[in-house]
């Protein structure tokens, strides 16, 4: 919680995280806005409007008098969210750092697959 | 939603009708929803307690209105019956100890959870038998705190409340603060110039300055609100023209400078210009609107 995005915004990001890795699988509960409040220690509002964002998107859904669980096929929307997002916000960047320094692309490509390996 | 708190045009004057007249708070205009935790924030002296004091109806407002729960708060045990003011001068008989104090709050509090304060009593070390007297400034600040949350008060001002708790009591203060409002919510005014501590448990924030309002609006919308850009005077001159700054230094051939939100086309504009990007916290945003300039080295006028 230390950048500059709103606390909303990180919390449904690291949410989705969670999606992502398989620590939150599919059809699981996740933990209540409440929980979420306490273990983070911010306002419990905050933590709801981070949660309802994912609810809103469908990647949570909400049975009454439970909780809210992850929804069918999240993950699979997520990765393919997540990838069309790669090139603009890894991609880019990483290929205008490299121009400045003059690593020509056939060098940026032999770093990466030592990457890779490594 | 609705409102707990409604001020209008409020103001209070200290002193004589003729000179040495302090505007303590000075035509403020406010109001509170109701089961949220407020921020009220602001440098010694810029009018908080006094503006806690109003609403508590325990000073008199000089002008203006101000209606809790609906009416005017001075002498009405309606509204008063449902507030908790904790500050952090609260005084007590001379003869009374800490198991007095927490045995005649049931008598002001209606909602008050005997069970709850007795868990804050071992979580907070607090010695019960102990002369209210005796106890250090750290022991007495945490039994305000504890009968500010056992209260369960519809509407609870903490005012500054946390003197010579150590880290360890204030991080429990929070934490506790936190769950209990989660479980039972209600109006909570926390009163602070440790900022950075409790931005994040707020969700509502006003800042008050030399007795005026100069901030009133959601945590969210303040987070990320104010930006500091870093680099070359030139650059940043050039980045910085026909924008509002809210405050700038610079020091040798460095300057910095603190504006407004940027959006992303923004973002890699100033990036482009070899310009450096800093979030700025909510602490650093009020220090910078309530303190003004800092000196600017770099001009090198006194050279």
């Amino acid at each position: 919680m230390d950048d500059s995005r709103p606390i909303f915004l990180q919390i449904a990001e690291q949410i989705e995280n969670d999606i992502i890795s398989g620590a939150l699988p599919e059809e699981t509960q996740v933990p209540s806005t409440n929980e979420l409040a306490a273990y983070l220690r911010i306002n419990p509002a905050t933590a709801g409007k981070g949660v309802n964002l994912l609810v809103d998107s469908g990647i949570l859904y909400k049975k009454r008098g439970i909780g809210m669980f992850v929804a069918d096929g999240a993950r699979e929307r997520l990765v393919t969210q997540r990838r069309d997002r790669f090139r603009e916000q890894y991609l880019a960047p990483l290929v205008a750092e490299a121009g400045k320094l003059g690593i020509t692309p056939a060098q940026l490509a032999d770093m990466i697959r030592a990457e890779v390996r490594s | 939603m609705s409102a707990v708190i409604e001020a209008r045009s409020l103001s209070k004057y200290y002193g004589g009708e003729r000179g040495g007249r302090v505007h303590a708070v000075e035509d403020v205009s406010f109001s509170l929803e109701e089961n949220r935790i407020h921020g009220l924030l602001g440098r010694n002296g810029a009018g908080k307690t006094t503006l806690m004091q109003l609403v508590t109806g325990q000073e008199f407002a000089t002008r203006g209105e101000i209606r809790v729960f609906g009416a005017s708060p001075v002498e009405n045990a309606r509204v008063l019956s449902q507030l908790c003011f904790i500050k952090e001068s609260q005084r007590y008989p001379d003869d009374f100890r800490v198991k007095h104090v927490l045995g005649t709050a049931p008598h002001f509090f209606a909602n008050w959870d005997p069970a709850f304060a007795a868990e804050l009593i071992e979580r907070f070390r607090v010695p019960v038998n102990r002369r209210m007297k005796k106890l250090s400034r750290g022991q007495l600040s945490a039994v305000g705190v504890i009968v500010g949350l056992a209260s369960r008060a519809p509407l609870t001002f903490f005012d500054e409340p946390y003197l010579g708790l150590d880290a360890v009591a204030r991080q429990l203060f929070y934490d506790t603060l936190l769950a209990d409002f989660a479980e039972n919510p209600r109006t909570i005014v926390l009163s602070t110039h440790l900022i950075d501590e409790v931005s994040n448990l707020l969700e509502h924030v006003i800042v008050i300055d030399e007795g005026r309002i100069i901030i009133d609006a959601d945590a969210e919308e303040l987070r990320g609100s104010a930006v500091d850009i870093v680099g070359p005077r030139g650059a940043v001159d050039a980045f910085v023209e026909g924008r509002e700054v809210l405050h700038r230094t610079g020091l040798g051939g460095l300057a910095s400078a603190t504006i407004a939100r940027l959006d992303e086309t923004e973002r890699i504009a100033a990036r482009e210009a070899g310009l450096e990007l800093a979030p700025v916290s909510l602490q650093q945003l009020v220090v910078r609107t309530t303190i003004g300039d800092t000196p600017d080295l770099s001009k090198g006028d006194n050279a």
